[in-house]
């Protein structure tokens, strides 16, 4: 199977979108001209105009309620948040408009559009462009949250959030935009709210997504040279989250470990474990174990920031005192 | 570009006897539901916040008639007599009011919350502030879509402290978006007086920052308020950009229905009342220029007082929600 990168199989996912569907179109901060920050809306405005590849002022407030009202009124919009960080600007807009004015208003009209936000560690961006804010979302009814680990998720799961009829927020991770992986040609479409098991195992489940996937695949390999067999689950979807698929993961190994790189207080890690305590505490035989970065800032020191990065070891580590 | 002030238009032939039959009926049937839900609501039939649009009828009555179907306006939580004059069903809204299933929202939204999006009414909104950035979104896609519609967002002058009126008003100018800002400047934002939280004397002041034209119109003068909004809108649906249109009012009502209003005196409110309600002044003009008779007038006033009886009554009688409501809608 070809190879792309992360980037590429975004742009693949727009391209593909924006010609099937007209309604669909983008914008955001230095996405036209520049190609977006990394380079993943490289070529589109060429393609399709910068009218549907729009370059906004830095408003985010604007750019997330224009996309609402667009929505509200007969378009697809696409909105770039440039960095996950900057959704602060605009926490009205996703949390008491989008998410809600579908449910409000009775069901009138639904609000088709998608937030990229890009997120997570990369060049020692610090504390306000470096930061994993997924687990904000999964605390708001009316938000679906996607967040990729591969290229062919990235492009299947933004492809479903283009075509969902609820506001979907895509987390891509900025160290996957480079990485490279296998996307099948062809229409490809992941389904959101459902995971994917990554790797079969019979010891211990590692429930995982978006960056810090990658780093559990490989504690996995760690660990099978000591004859311990992970079973990774890529979440894919953060909200709504597929419950079945953990539980009947947890049912076979008897212990789970969860693994992000968001920090470990009120994380993702947090909602699957009392998921699992209220139903499945029998099927457990160890506590269960989140792996997540401190309760601090994002550092900018590179000693610093790598003592706050979740790493393969350290997952390899938790997984190691659960035997 | 500064605002420049309207006075008070006369010359009433121009006007259709339909319209000024249209701007007395919404005006009355507004005042008429508003005076119903306040009663209501401190009979303890309706729950929730309320926020009466009393007084300040002629803004939403004088612009919305330039408006057709297919234009939008974006409301805020003081929304009744927008939705009222954007032709919204006077039942489904009292039902929403009181929360059951027939309501416009089947009775999850309440009066914060009451939209029309057959009638391009994109919504009150319970957030000051957060429908500038929405109307300009749908100004946005009537563009991309080839329309020559219009988006008209309603806001008070509290509302023009949010950033979001900045970054709206940034982005309509910048993307020349056919959107008519029409503030209602009734005085008081919540319940701090204007000139207490607002840096300029003026709202459509503001305007000007953003290279757009800015109005001052006398907002309790429905003819006033018809004929400089109608400039401003057909300037738009030209493509020729946003404006924004301040309307000087008065809250004679508290912030909400309950509001002990420590912050003003009931002199201050009376004399407005006396002198500068919007729908006495109407009677008086129309009256003045043997337009209608007093006979006409009050039979369409006793014809919009038996239509919201109807809605009140369609609201009492009408069902509550099913608890499995509560589940439904989450996502589309």
């Amino acid at each position: 199977m070809r190879e792309i990168t992360f980037s590429q199989a975004t742009l693949e996912a727009m391209d593909e979108e924006m010609t099937r569907d007209e309604r669909v179109f983008v914008m955001g901060e230095d996405i036209a001209r520049q190609g977006g920050i990394f380079g993943q809306f490289k070529g589109l405005p060429d393609k399709f105009g910068k009218d549907r590849v729009k370059d906004t002022p830095i408003s985010e407030t604007a750019i997330v309620g224009a996309a609402i009202g667009a929505a509200l009124t007969g378009m697809r919009p696409v909105a770039d948040m440039h960095f996950a960080d900057f959704m602060g600007v605009c926490m009205d807009e996703i949390f008491n408009q989008m998410a809600k004015i579908h449910y409000m208003f009775g069901g009138q009209r639904s609000v088709p559009m998608v937030l990229r936000a890009p997120d997570g560690l990369i060049n020692q961006a610090a504390a306000q462009h470096s930061q994993s804010i997924e687990a904000w979302f999964m605390h708001i009814p009316g938000l679906k949250v996607v967040i990729p680990s591969n290229p062919a998720d990235a492009k299947g799961l933004l492809k479903s959030a283009i075509r969902d009829d609820s506001p979907v927020i895509y987390f891509e991770h900025k160290a996957l935009f480079n990485t490279r992986g296998a996307v099948p040609d062809g229409e490809v479409l992941s389904p959101i709210g459902k995971a994917k098991v990554a790797r079969e195992g019979s010891d211990v489940t590692l429930v995982s997504y978006s960056h810090c996937m990658g780093l559990s695949l490989k504690a996995a390999d760690i660990l099978a040279g000591e004859d311990v067999s992970v079973e990774c689950i890529d979440l894919r979807t953060i909200s709504p989250i597929d419950k079945e698929t953990i539980l009947a993961s947890v049912a076979k190994t008897t212990r789970l470990v969860i693994a992000h790189e968001a920090v470990k207080q009120g994380g993702v890690g947090a909602e699957i474990s009392a998921i699992v305590a209220e139903e499945g505490i029998d099927f457990l035989d160890a506590p269960i174990v989140r792996v997540g970065a401190p309760f601090t800032p994002v550092p900018f020191a590179r000693p610093l920031e790598q003592a706050y990065r979740v790493t393969p070891e350290k997952i390899a580590e938790a997984i190691r005192g659960l035997f | 570009m500064s605002a420049k002030k309207v006075k008070e238009k006369k010359g009433l032939n121009k006007y259709p006897r339909t319209l000024l039959e249209q701007f007395y009926r919404t005006m009355l049937t507004i005042r008429s539901f508003d005076k119903k839900v306040e009663e209501k609501f401190l009979a303890g039939e309706i729950p929730g916040f309320v926020h009466l649009y009393i007084g300040e009828e002629a803004i939403a009555a004088g612009v919305i008639s330039n408006l057709s179907r297919e234009d939008y306006i974006q409301s805020t939580h003081r929304g009744h007599g927008h939705t009222i004059a954007k032709g919204a069903d006077l039942k489904r809204m009292m039902a929403e009011i009181f929360g059951k299933k027939e309501g416009y929202c089947k009775g999850k939204g309440g009066s914060m919350h009451i939209a029309d999006l057959s009638i391009g009414m994109l919504g009150a909104n319970g957030v000051v502030g957060g429908g500038f950035n929405i109307a300009t979104g749908a100004a946005l896609a009537t563009k991309m879509q080839g329309k020559n519609n219009v988006s008209v967002v309603f806001f008070g002058d509290g509302a023009s402290n949010r950033g979001t009126f900045h970054e709206a008003a940034n982005m309509a100018a910048v993307w020349d978006l056919p959107v008519l800002f029409v503030c209602e400047n009734n005085q008081y934002a919540s319940t701090t007086p204007y000139m207490t939280t607002t840096s300029v004397e003026n709202i459509a002041d503001r305007a000007a920052g953003y290279g757009m034209p800015g109005v001052i119109v006398d907002g309790n003068d429905i003819f006033a308020v018809y004929e400089e909004s109608q400039k401003l809108i057909d300037r738009a649906r030209r493509g020729e950009g946003p404006s924004l249109l301040e309307c000087k009012t008065y809250r004679v009502k508290g912030h909400y229905v309950g509001d002990p209003e420590r912050y003003r005196t009931k002199e201050e409110v009376d004399k407005v009342c006396e002198s500068n309600d919007p729908i006495d002044r109407f009677e008086c003009t129309v009256l003045d220029g043997k337009l209608f008779s007093r006979e006409e007038l009050d039979a369409i006033k006793a014809s919009a007082g038996k239509e919201v009886e109807k809605a009140l009554e369609f609201a009492r009688n009408a069902e509550e929600p099913e608890i499995s409501e509560l589940f439904a809608g989450v996502y589309a």
